[in-house]
């Protein structure tokens, strides 16, 4: 488990020893240690990759969430996002692959494409909050619908994926390669914490997302400039899921309504076991990584073991969320 | 009602007869589907839109108005609007959920719509003409037929779920049952939900391989499911499985059967296109007075590389 080795600085006091603190961390070794004994395959490096990769995805999402939630704003919408994106990305490269063909010039432009559609979807989000004051919950509750809607008119219900098969193959190596014999998404998953744990605690923009999550009125009087700062993490948080779609079109090279369901709430959950409080104010990108793993680690447990029936999966990634979040309830 | 539907086919059937096709009874048809919130219904809001042009031609004077609705409350909305703007006198309907929709169509029958139902019946059958179905067990069992043939009877296979409905359980036991009785030496290794999508069923292959060193095949049930069950062994590299049966004859699983693909040998229908067949009959029956069956339930059919190019619809959306 590799972890951004970033001290938060925020903490004017000596830091101490907080037991709390490390609750969804503890949880995860935890569950790691069951699953070991269950199925001895699960400590496998084959699993441990399978597990991280695929958290890979909301994991990265669950990041850009976790500056909308310390800043007290809620983004709903990444869910469909990705489903958008990833639809769009896939139409534009089948257009291009024609004149283009298999060429590093079509890999630009499938990243610049989710890219450009992320950074309007972000700056959508962030000006109708601060300019048009309307909800974070439900400007994004409403973005969410419509992202969803145009992805399904675009595939006219059913599925958008890659015309041609060299498409595929151009691209697969950005989910399924292993560089150093790590895949791609975990390493790109490491760097984006990383990044994202620099701007947090190191950088004035992440001071201020701190600031106004804690107490927006007083953020103003400080003079910050309280909307930038808002349309940047939403800005932020929308190239937090183009990344991600970065990652998903060459696994499966497809987009269908279907496409990112509730990853969303997989999201905030990721973020509010990791510690970050839903009222804002403070949060820990290690946190989040954990939380996001921690997500991803129990399904998987519960598919390599016949323990429990099939019905009841769901309910024991229920009970985990809440004893995980119970460990951690005194936290501050 | 039935004596006036009779007569009324009795009329149809005369006046067709003494004055030929121009007289045939002229028909306001409400057709009312789900929209297209995922592949299969996008494949339904297909056909029925395909099947409304072919019936406007087949029959002139016959209007047939299609209404797709997002949730049962606005299909319940749509159905009362059909009845009281539009004077629909036949009503073809995939209701989105069964228990909610009853009602109001149970009030527009009552006031003489001919209704037929497709795919989910009704609570309360006296609200129904008749009834246009898929068939779920049919599915299963053929599934289960063809994976017990092509093992010779023997062998370890896992089986991925769709969402926890009737409509699975109904595959899932007539599979296993036809397992149980007729194939006893082949084992299921163990079944998990992937919820009819591609994501999930990549993501629960992924980690049947890590604990099952040696599967012989795969009952993905669902091609979407089978999608994501080929990538993740493309990516695990594993040899030891020598083929993956999905379902519903999507166009791309089709294609595969047809052009050969080694893993994917063959598909089992549960087609969309069932709307079509509804309407038709529906129509049929409306227009020149034939009676129609108060059942019809559509086979799921073995798609192989024989017969693939009859289940191949390039441009549908499914």
């Amino acid at each position: 488990m590799s972890q951004p080795k970033i001290t938060p600085s925020t903490n004017l006091t000596k830091p101490k020893l907080d037991l709390s603190s490390y609750g969804p961390f503890i949880g995860l070794i935890l569950l790691c240690v069951i699953g070991a004994i269950l199925n001895r395959d699960f400590a496998s490096w084959g699993n441990i990759s399978n597990v991280l990769t695929r958290t890979s995805l909301v994991g990265i999402i669950a990041i850009g969430a976790t500056f909308i939630i310390i800043s007290g704003g809620i983004d709903l919408s990444v869910g469909s996002l990705i489903a958008l994106q990833a639809g769009v990305m896939i139409l534009v490269l089948n257009a291009v692959f024609g004149t283009l063909g298999a060429s590093f010039a079509t890999i630009l432009i499938g990243i610049v494409t989710a890219l450009a559609v992320g950074f309007v979807a972000g700056l959508l989000h962030g000006f109708l909050i601060t300019k048009g004051r309307i909800e974070a919950f439900i400007v994004t509750l409403g973005t969410a619908a419509i992202y969803r809607a145009v992805l399904t008119q675009l595939a006219q219900g059913g599925t958008i994926t890659f015309t041609d098969p060299k498409l595929s193959s151009l691209f697969e190596p950005l989910y399924y390669g292993t560089p150093l014999g790590i895949p791609v998404p975990i390493l790109v998953f490491l760097a984006m914490a990383l990044i994202a744990g620099l701007l947090l605690n190191q950088t004035t923009f992440g001071r201020y997302v701190q600031a106004i999550g804690s107490n927006e009125q007083v953020s103003r009087y400080a003079a910050i400039n309280v909307d930038a700062v808002k349309i940047w993490a939403f800005v932020f948080q929308a190239l937090c899921v183009s990344i991600a779609t970065i990652l998903y079109v060459p696994r499966l090279g497809s987009a269908s309504n279907g496409t990112g369901l509730g990853w969303e709430l997989e999201a905030i959950a990721a973020v509010i076991i990791g510690g970050t409080a839903l009222k804002g104010g403070s949060g820990k990108i290690f946190g989040t990584v954990v939380g996001s793993i921690l997500l991803a680690t129990i399904g998987n447990v519960l598919n390599i073991t016949s323990l429990i029936s099939e019905y009841l999966n769901p309910a024991v990634q229920g009970v985990v969320v809440i004893v995980v979040a119970f460990l951690q309830r005194n936290r501050k | 009602m039935k004596k006036i539907l009779l007569a009324f086919g009795a009329a149809a059937v005369i006046s067709a007869l003494a004055f030929g096709q121009d007289t045939m009874k002229k028909s306001i048809i409400g057709v009312a589907i789900p929209s297209a919130d995922h592949g299969w219904t996008g494949g339904v809001v297909y056909f029925a839109n395909r099947t409304k042009a072919d019936i406007e031609k087949m029959y002139p004077g016959t209007t047939v108005i299609v209404k797709t609705a997002k949730d049962a409350a606005e299909q319940a909305n749509q159905v009362q609007d059909l009845f009281t703007v539009n004077k629909i006198d036949t009503l073809v309907i995939l209701p989105y959920e069964s228990a909610p929709l009853t009602t109001p169509i149970k009030n527009i029958h009552d006031k003489g719509v001919f209704v037929t139902v497709v795919d989910r019946g009704l609570t309360d059958e006296s609200a129904q003409d008749a009834y246009v179905a898929g068939d779920n067990p049919g599915m299963g069992t053929v599934s289960a037929e063809y994976m017990g043939k092509k093992m010779n009877g023997v062998g370890n296979i896992v089986v991925l779920r769709g969402i926890a409905t009737v409509i699975d359980n109904q595959r899932v036991d007539s599979f296993e049952a036809v397992m149980k009785s007729k194939y006893p030496k082949i084992k299921i290794l163990d079944k998990k939900y992937a919820n009819w999508n591609r994501d999930d069923g990549f993501k629960v292959m992924q980690d049947f391989l890590t604990r099952f060193k040696k599967i012989d095949a795969v009952w993905a049930q669902d091609d979407d499911i089978a999608v994501g069950v080929l990538k993740a062994m493309d990516q695990a590299k594993r040899k030891d499985i020598k083929f993956v049966l999905g379902g519903a004859g999507s166009k791309e699983f089709i294609k595969k059967v047809m052009d050969g693909d080694p893993l994917i040998t063959a598909d089992v229908t549960y087609s969309p296109s069932m709307i079509r067949d509804a309407m038709n009959l529906t129509a049929k029956a409306r227009v020149t007075g034939s009676k129609m069956p108060v059942k019809t339930i559509i086979p799921s059919v073995l798609v192989t590389k024989a017969n693939a190019k009859d289940y191949y619809f390039p441009d549908s959306p499914f």
